[in-house]
């Protein structure tokens, strides 16, 4: 499509100060008098902090000030909190044990915040940092996921005494086991979802501001959503009232979930900045963000499906204990709960569903939401466990899917979601087609001659975005609620500034969200900034996670949007001396029915401040409209990713061929940047598949904290991937858009296992999928084959 | 990283001269190995001497059979370098696949063999082409340099000035990344001059670079991948293990890795 509307695949605007050096990221802000904040962390996975001696440290050279737990307790600074409430099985609420901001009497992972000393320079900071002389007494530590809960082990927190956060459920027990009875089939797997630590290029960083004349606090931070940071600090942190706090998350250089918490650090500086009088600025160091950052995933799951004599499913149920690491974070509670259950039913008509979620502490980083949060945890269960079924039946597994597909919408799952629309038939028949499934038994033979075993899975996802009508989120225990904010302002010379609480730090806002607002006002894109990420501007918003900002936050720009034009045809009435009800806007010209009498919007604009041709009576002068927007549903974007693969028997390297990508995202804004999201989502999740895992030893050290032995996916790991997209607009938003942010991510994981293990004629196999690894499966099939 | 004085001679005497006055000095290559271990403060000389504006140490020459690398060439120029490309392929192969461009433009073949890392792909090289590594004090061969992991013959103060690297053998290096670092996880040089074969093995021998004498003999009475049939792959107890791959594993990437070199020496 030509033009920069909806559907026109327009360059990114934020790009040229990108990759000009350009860009305003939190270490690029110096403010007058900064010191240097650095992080003395806990070398012990769990232990006592009997003493701090920070005598010696306090007297070097450059030294501002030290602080640690005793003087966060002095000061009532409240805990990081946990913004979702779960409750167990017996409706008792969830064991969250304290979060201090720096320890207080004890460290419960590598990493743990024990001590902050600020310097005139980082170089400083540090050196004092190694004369703090810590006294600590050392505990077992607990780190493995499957015994964390075994009677006897030492206690993380006393909250929970058997390191248990909560035991919850979801589904009807009863309609499930009465489904497994009448089962003519049941398939069982066990699975692990990895642990995976987030890497976004920029790493975190804060820089705490105190205005004493004022007596109010900014924070510039590396963050999703700038404004639930500001009420947390505010609120539950106790740092500032709201309107002395001002929160600004600048060009932020990647999140996928890992920049929505509130972190110690950030609030440290907030904190230290009144404290020391002086601006403190903290800029993550690449081992620091592995230690500390906030991980993910990390779940082990056992699950059995029920089927008839049919392959029709009758049930599923599941069960899975998640690592939540060493304290709660943000969102974590919510992340193994009611972002993943719900989405067990998949693509499929599944009648009875029930499903148990043990969570627990461990000595270990925090575990909270990432690219995906949930669901690409569930959909590794629910397509593992279909692929191995229809295996297990000899049916062709694109078939068996296609026979369990949910057909008719809405879809009312037994679990929480009302699928509201799709077609999965379609974009699985779309991909089998681009893909040359057909051609796959050729491919194969060709393979094999020369030395290789070569493997086809798919992975038909489903997922939840957009989240969500607030009042259902407040039913399942979110604190918050889940609507946007956007406020349109037309200058008088009829450009445009949009303010959203939305914050983009990749997803190319200014982008589309320019694109939907010259395409409806009728003006040029170049006309409309999009200003997000502060305070300040932004009255309030709730931020980018869950593929929400084009669902939820544009929907909001949509509803401000037909406020300014509903004023604009009033301020177009009296200009052109015509009834309102006469008024037609159409290609941003307003016009009379019937007649050739017309006048564009930038006249409109100009008129509406000018305010000569109407008086105060009459209409307001101005041109500014806010909206808020709750959606009423989810949104479902879905697809169907085949991933083709070949193995080097030999060496156990994998190889991925061919990835066909069919998405149905509803209405596509940028199909260029919705692409460039795909791509991105893909390479996560083979990283996810093939290389990625953060491994901790028997004593909580982080084997993996570099680059040196975390394995990120490189260009030269990826095939050319083919993405395309069927279409089914979502009817519960304006725009009809789904969502795309996440997919990728949910998607490939169970494509790259399903083609592996397809390859291998071996069923188990954990992630990631590393040479190693499948060099083993391999030689257990091989040994099989020959039996 | 900590304060450190910095010196930068630009003639060997000079170099010779510092090192032998200078506290706690450290000799600076292109300081991609040394340099992340001070940022991290794991290293902490007091000061550094850098080698790299001392023009006769740095370039490459063909001096009779042999070549000529200076100690401070990097892995770029020994890479794309006409001569290097022409005598010995594989060596200039093996320097286009050590880390990223940047580590290329900057790393140095001296840095890399004085280093000795268990995983870096130069020291394999050397010691199957029987390499001889020039110092400012001596001439040692490479199978005496080379000491085990993280330590060679290099005495106090000691600066290598060049390696020499003899040609005209069939030669190749098969490197097995590493996932995470592409360091090598196993790599493995074949060299074969008349009737005689080395095969020196890095990645994977828990005390660095080694030599896989079977594998010599057999390959050295028929230079053919299938002459490894029935060798046994050095044993696991006296490799590496790690996260990224046990030590059975390396064993077992050793067979094949020597196989595909022996293939690629054959230009087959
Ligand atoms: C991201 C990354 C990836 C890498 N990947 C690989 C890889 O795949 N394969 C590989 O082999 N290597 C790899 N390396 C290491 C790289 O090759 C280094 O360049 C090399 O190890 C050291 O060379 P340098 O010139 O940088 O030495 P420096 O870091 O400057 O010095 C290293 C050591 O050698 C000493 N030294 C330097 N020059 C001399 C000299 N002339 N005489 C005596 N002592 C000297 C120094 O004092 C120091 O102890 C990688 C490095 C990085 C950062």
């Amino acid at each position: 499509m030509a033009g920069t509307g909806i559907g026109a695949r327009v360059e990114r605007k934020e790009d040229f100060r990108f990759i000009t050096g350009k860009g305003n990221y939190t270490d690029d802000i110096n403010r007058e008098g900064q010191t240097h904040a650095f992080f003395l962390r806990s070398p012990h996975a769990h232990a006592t902090i009997k003493s701090i001696d920070t005598s010696k440290a306090a007297a070097m050279p450059g030294v501002v000030g030290i602080l640690t737990g005793a003087d966060i307790e002095k000061d009532k600074v409240g805990g990081l909190i946990c913004g979702w409430m779960i409750h167990n099985k017996d409706g008792s609420p969830m064991r969250a044990g304290a979060h201090p901001a720096l320890a207080q009497g004890k460290v419960r992972y590598v990493g743990d915040h024990v001590a902050v000393v600020i310097a005139e320079t980082l170089a400083e900071a540090k050196d004092a940092a190694e004369a703090i002389v810590v006294d600590y007494g050392k505990l077992a530590p607990v780190v493995d996921l499957a015994t964390a809960t075994k009677k006897g082990n030492p206690v993380i927190h006393d909250a929970a005494p058997d390191n248990q956060v909560y035991d919850w459920h979801l589904g009807d027990k009863a309609a499930t086991e009465a489904a497994f009875k009448k089962a003519k089939h049941i398939t069982k797997i066990d699975l692990v979802n990895n642990r995976l630590i987030p890497n976004a290029m920029e790493p975190r960083a804060a820089v705490g501001d105190y205005n004493a004349g004022e007596e109010a606090f900014t924070l510039y931070t590396t963050s999703q959503n700038p404004h639930v940071a500001r009420l947390v600090l505010s609120a539950f942190i106790g740092i500032a009232p709201e309107h002395k706090l001002r929160v600004i998350a600048p060009d932020v250089g990647g999140g996928f979930g890992s920049k929505i918490f509130i972190y110690a650090e950030e609030t440290v500086c907030v904190w230290a900045a009144k404290k020391v009088g002086r601006p403190v600025k903290w800029v993550a160091d690449r081992t620091e963000e592995f230690l500390s950052i906030a991980h993910g995933r990390d779940h082990a799951t056992h699950a059995e499906m029920a089927m008839d004599e049919n392959g029709k499913i009758l049930g599923l149920r599941v069960k899975t204990r998640a690592n939540l690491g060493a304290y709660l974070s943000t969102f974590s509670s919510s992340v193994p709960t009611y972002l993943y259950a719900p989405l067990l039913s998949g693509q499929y008509n599944i009648p009875a569903i029930y499903a148990e979620v043990e969570a627990v502490y461990t000595n270990t980083a925090p575990v909270d939401a990432y690219r995906g949060a949930g669901r690409p945890e569930a959909t590794f269960v629910i397509e593992r466990i279909v692929e191995v079924a229809a295996r297990e039946l000899g049916m062709d597994p694109a078939a068996f899917r296609r026979k369990n597909f949910i057909k008719a919408f809405p879809h009312q799952t037994p679990v929480i979601m009302c699928y509201d629309v799709g077609d999965y038939d379609a974009s699985l028949k779309k991909a089998m087609e681009i893909h040359d499934v057909k051609g796959f038994a050729k491919r194969k033979r060709e393979s094999a001659k020369a030395g290789k075993l070569r493997g086809l899975g798919y992975s038909a996802y489903i997922e939840a975005c957009g989240i969500a009508p607030s009042a259902a989120v407040g039913s399942l225990g979110a604190g918050v609620g889940l609507w946007e904010s956007a406020e349109v302002r037309v200058n008088p010379v009829g450009t445009v500034e949009v303010l959203t609480g939305s914050h983009s730090h990749g997803q190319g806002h200014e982008t589309t969200f320019a694109q939907l607002v010259a395409g409806r006002l009728g003006i040029p894109i170049e006309n409309v900034s999009i200003v997000h990420g502060d305070t300040d501007k932004v009255q309030m918003g709730m931020g980018t996670y869950g593929s929400r900002s084009g669902a939820v936050g544009m929907s909001a720009i949509v509803k401000a949007l037909d406020k300014v034009e509903a004023k604009a045809k009033k301020v177009a009435s009296f200009v052109l001396e015509a009834s309102e009800a006469d008024i037609d806007f159409k290609d941003g010209k307003f016009s009379v029915k019937g007649t050739d009498k017309s006048v564009d919007f930038a006249s409109v604009a100009l008129q509406a401040y000018i305010a000569h041709k109407f008086t105060g009576e009459q209409l307001e002068p101005g041109l500014k409209e806010g909206a808020f927007y709750d959606p009423t549903n989810f949104t479902f974007p879905s697809g169907v990713h085949i991933a083709e693969i070949e193995i080097d028997p030999q060496t156990g390297v994998t190889t991925v061929a061919k990835w066909t990508a069919v998405d149905d995202f509803g209405v596509i804004i940028n199909p260029m940047i919705v692409e460039g999201q795909v791509h991105g989502g893909i390479a996560q999740g083979i990283g996810q598949a093939m290389l990625e895992g953060a491994f901790y030893d028997a004593g909580g050290q982080l084997l993996t904290a570099s680059y040196m032995d975390y394995a990120m996916p490189r260009a030269d790991d990826l095939p050319s991937f083919r993405v395309d997209h069927t279409t089914t607009p979502c009817p519960s938003n304006p725009l009809g858009i789904k969502g795309c942010g996440e997919a990728g991510a949910i998607a490939s994981p169970a494509a790259m296992i399903n083609a592996i293990t397809d390859a291998l004629g071996h069923e188990t196999i954990a992630m990631p999928a590393t040479p190693q690894a499948v060099w083993r499966a391999a030689q257990a099939s091989l040994a099989k084959a020959a039996e | 990283m900590y304060n450190f004085n910095y010196h930068r001679p630009s003639t060997l005497r000079q170099a010779n001269g510092l090192v032998g006055k200078v506290e706690d000095n450290k000799l600076l290559g292109g300081g991609q190995t040394l340099l992340p271990t001070m940022k991290q403060r794991l290293a902490s000389p007091a000061a550094l001497i850098d080698l790299s504006a001392i023009p006769e140490l740095s370039g490459i020459e063909q001096k009779g059979r042999n070549l000529v690398i200076g100690a401070t060439t990097t892995h770029a120029e020994v890479a794309s370098s006409d001569l290097v490309k022409a005598a010995i392929p594989g060596f200039a192969a093996l320097a286009g696949g050590i880390g990223d461009p940047h580590v290329r433009h900057k790393g140095t073949i001296g840095g890399s063999i004085a280093n000795n890392d268990p995983a870096a792909d130069y020291p394999a090289a050397c010691l199957a082409l029987g390499a001889t590594i020039v110092t400012n004090k001596r001439r040692i061969a490479a199978g005496d340099f080379f000491t085990g992991m993280f330590s060679t013959a290099l005495d106090e103060g000691e600066i290598i000035t060049k390696v020499i690297v003899p040609t005209g053998a069939k030669f190749a290096y098969t490197k097995f990344r590493n996932p995470a670092s592409r360091y090598a996880m196993v790599g493995v040089a074949v060299a074969k001059k008349g009737a005689k074969v080395a095969v020196a093995v890095t990645g994977a021998g828990s005390d660095g670079v080694f030599r896989w004498a079977d594998a010599e003999a057999a390959l050295g009475k028929r230079f053919n991948p299938k002459a490894l049939d029935g060798v046994k792959t050095p044993d696991a107890k006296d490799l590496n293990g790690d996260i990224h791959a046990s030590a059975d594993y390396r064993s077992h990437l050793i067979g094949v890795m020597t196989r595909r070199a022996v293939t690629a020496a054959s230009g087959k």
